[in-house]
């Protein structure tokens, strides 16, 4: 990148349920927050905020156009505002790329859904290909039941290593104020815990959660000027594979694989299990944390579930993945990449708290869509 | 600003009521083919690409997904926007910060929908506030029809001048082989279709169509390669405003304007220019009925308020007129919704390098400016050059 994007404020809601809250609600408290931390505003002179990106979906919010909600509340009235729609992390990469362009200086970014307003999974059967899929029943769930029997059957991941991630991340969540799941679980509980969809247990599957939240980023200048513990963003890439899960190679996650070369090569990242401190990945599902670290090159291929066996995933460990708890701990979909984002950028500004992993210089943050993870947005976070 | 952004490549489809014979993905790659071959490159020269459609529209979850084989975003970078009726115009803006950062030499930016296969209107019904609004209001029709209602009221306009504003369309759009309705018809027969809303007429609104658009953007670098003449992307503009009709969005007076009149503004300051009407040689402004066209002829400042349809009454703005406006015959003939915008910039393109066929406007087009509109008020514009 010749020039630095910064990393000058992130905000958001809390991620439980929230009936009481319109859509408009939880980007209004979300960007309310980003504003009162930052002191920033919107401007017409560059004194503030030039434009917004905006993260929803249509379908999840049953509202065609649903960034009219990010309007009201996000300052999109009569200014520029882009929605992308993709996971959150596509919006933190788009918004870097508009202030590379030198057409913005400063952009707020807000994501949000309400998943308790819906039946996801019914969203899902409409994102799988019309003809046969679609009647099948197919979801975003049976999908990753079919891709984690795979991947447990091809490289001998067990029960209980993907059991591990959810104990880990349960742990890792209650240091997290954020994360609406309240409960520690054991390895027995989940391995006992129904099935949701063979293998996949309950607990192994992202709660449902509601909420929204907000990053601000800036130019080098501006970023200097409005913060002292600026963020860097040092590198991103992002890749779509096939989409017929059948026409994947599932235990290969080749598009995270390319996403990952080139937000490395962009932040001169060579090794990334030396180099980096700590990892914010997007685990719709338990195995695909173990998976994901694969494809992030975090051990070799087939080698995720030693990795959670080997403790170095875990609090302490040389490489932490999802100290915040991740998607597990219950985090909105649309929301969950950003999310990702604003976690490493806590731990980079070391105000992790509880969660936070010592010295850490250097982030991983990534987000991914669609069934099995058929696009993936990697981005490389400095101090 | 960034690096430089030219348009390097422009293909489209046949627009069509229906199109049985090819599925989603068939019908994205006859454009994306088009656009490549018109660049000059084959999909390795795509450095990344983007992708807009209505996800709720096309009654598909993650619609580019979906479609990663048609439009060539197997194993690229790229990304989905998705802004209503302005998509189109926002994913092209997406393209062009894409290949202004830096990071990217081409961008293949591709717009499209199938209303075919899942018509549009019963999304759009939930494009409104749901508490309120949405009992209120529905569809698009009702807009334009407070917007001729209103401009009838404040100006001499009578039914006549928007009729033929329609016809002018018509008859251009039947110069155009890519347009969906060719259609001959004159003031009396537009007077005489059927009452959607008063005063807008079935022929007054844009037809529901097929089809995809796809631009190819690249680098001054890569454009200057290129055996295309390179238009130049010289800026652009966003402007969306909250919408509700409850809250008074649709019935203040000038309700769907102050966006435009924003955009444009902060555009033209930008670019110096002060006489829009004598600066921008061509203008392909997203005119979903031909009553809307009034209102953005005078909120682009093409002439003062309340002077539109005396434009139109002399044909001024005809292809061999002082200031030719939709010479593709517009939205009002073509309405693929999510390729509308794109479509909007590819014809603005085609103007400049001088291939528009019969369509080509009499003036030497030097500058032009291409709109996407949508959401009620939104607006995304381009200000389009031959010169670098």
């Amino acid at each position: 990148m010749k020039k630095k994007v910064g990393i000058v404020g992130v905000a958001r809601t809390s991620y439980g349920k929230r009936p009481e809250a319109h859509l408009q609600d939880l980007s209004f408290e979300a960007v309310q927050k980003v504003l009162e931390q930052t002191g920033l505003r919107f401007t017409e002179d560059g004194s503030g905020i030039d434009a917004t990106v905006s993260c929803s979906q249509d379908h999840w919010d049953g509202w065609t156009i649903s960034s009219k909600n990010a309007i009201d509340g996000a300052g999109g009235h009569l200014r520029t505002e882009e929605k992308v729609a993709a996971d959150g992390a596509y919006a933190l990469y788009y918004a870097v790329l508009c202030i590379l362009s030198g057409h913005h200086d400063c952009i707020l970014i807000i994501a949000h859904t309400k998943e308790s307003q819906v039946d996801g999974r019914l969203i899902e059967n409409t994102g799988i290909e019309p003809m046969y899929g679609r009647m099948l029943g197919l979801d975003f769930t049976t999908c990753a039941a079919l891709q984690a029997r795979r991947y447990m059957d091809e490289r001998g991941i067990t029960p209980t290593q993907c059991a591990r991630v959810v104990v880990k991340n349960r742990k890792n969540a209650m240091g997290n104020p954020a994360a609406p799941v309240s409960e520690i679980l054991t390895e027995d509980d989940v391995l006992t815990a129904p099935i949701l969809a063979d293998p996949i247990r309950v607990p192994e599957a992202k709660p449902v959660a509601d909420g929204a939240c907000a990053v601000i980023v800036a130019t080098e200048e501006k970023a200097l000027q409005w913060t002292d513990r600026p963020v860097w963003v040092k590198g991103m890439g992002c890749c779509y594979d096939r989409h017929y899960p059948g026409y994947r190679d599932l235990i290969d996650p080749l598009a995270l694989r390319k996403a990952a070369t080139m937000a490395y090569g962009m932040a001169g990242v060579s090794d990334p299990r030396k180099e980096v401190d700590l990892v914010e990945l997007s685990e719709y599902f338990a195995y695909q944390e173990l998976l994901w670290c694969e494809g992030l090159g975090l051990c070799p291929e087939g080698e995720g579930g030693k990795l959670v066996d080997s403790g170095a995933t875990g609090p302490g460990g040389d490489i932490p993945v999802n100290p915040s708890g991740g998607l597990l701990a219950g985090v909105p979909v649309n929301v969950a990449g950003l999310d990702r984002a604003v976690e490493a950028a806590l731990q980079l500004r070391a105000e992790a708290e509880e969660r936070q992993v010592e010295g850490a210089r250097t982030a991983l943050v990534h987000g991914t869509g669609g069934a099995c993870g058929q696009m993936h947005c990697v981005l490389v976070l400095g101090r | 600003m960034g690096d430089r952004v030219a348009i390097m490549g422009v293909g489209q489809t046949d627009h069509r009521y229906m199109r049985p014979d090819v599925n989603h993905e068939e019908m994205i790659h006859e454009a994306v083919r088009l656009a490549l071959e018109d660049a000059g490159l084959t999909i390795r020269d795509i450095d990344t690409v983007i992708f807009d459609n209505m996800d709720l529209f096309e009654g598909h979850y993650l619609a580019d997904a979906m479609t990663v084989d048609g439009a060539g975003m197997y194993l690229k970078p790229g990304l989905k926007m998705n802004t209503g009726g302005t998509s189109g115009g926002t994913a092209v803006a997406t393209g062009w910060q894409h290949v202004a950062s830096g990071l990217f030499e081409t961008a293949l930016v591709v717009g499209w929908q199938k209303q075919d296969a899942s018509p549009s209107i019963g999304s759009l019904v939930t494009a409104r506030e749901p508490l309120y609004d949405r009992e209120l209001a529905a569809g698009a029709v009702g807009i334009f029809a407070t917007m001729g209602l209103q401009y009838m009221q404040e100006t001499g306009c009578r039914e006549e001048h928007a009729a033929l504003a329609r016809v002018i369309m018509a008859d251009n759009a039947r110069k155009n082989p890519h347009a969906h309705l060719k259609l001959e018809i004159t003031v009396e027969d537009v007077l005489a279709s059927r009452v959607l809303v008063w005063p807008v007429r079935l022929l007054h609104m844009s037809p529901t169509s097929c089809g995809a658009c796809a631009l190819v953007l690249g680098s001054e670098a890569r454009a200057r390669k290129g055996p295309k003449t390179p238009v130049w992307i010289r800026d652009l503009e966003t402007a969306h405003r909250e919408v509700s009709v409850f809250r008074g969005g649709c019935v203040e007076p000038r309700p769907q304007v102050s966006a435009i009149e924003v955009a444009a503004g902060r555009l033209y300051r930008r670019n110096g220019i002060t006489d829009p009407a004598g600066q921008i040689d061509v203008w392909e402004l997203y005119t979903p009925s031909s009553w809307a066209l009034f209102h953005w002829m005078e909120l682009f400042g093409i002439c003062e308020k309340g002077q539109a349809w005396r434009l139109v009454e002399k044909e001024a703005i005809r292809l061999d007129g002082p200031i030719p406006i939709e010479p593709s015959g517009g939205v009002v003939s073509t309405n693929p919704i999510g390729a509308s915008g794109v479509i909007r910039v590819a014809e603005a393109a085609l103007q400049i390098r001088k291939e528009a066929g019969e369509r080509q406007v009499a003036k030497d087009v030097k500058t032009a400016v291409a709109t996407a509109w949508g959401a009620g008020s939104w607006i995304v514009m381009f200000y389009l050059t031959r010169e670098a």
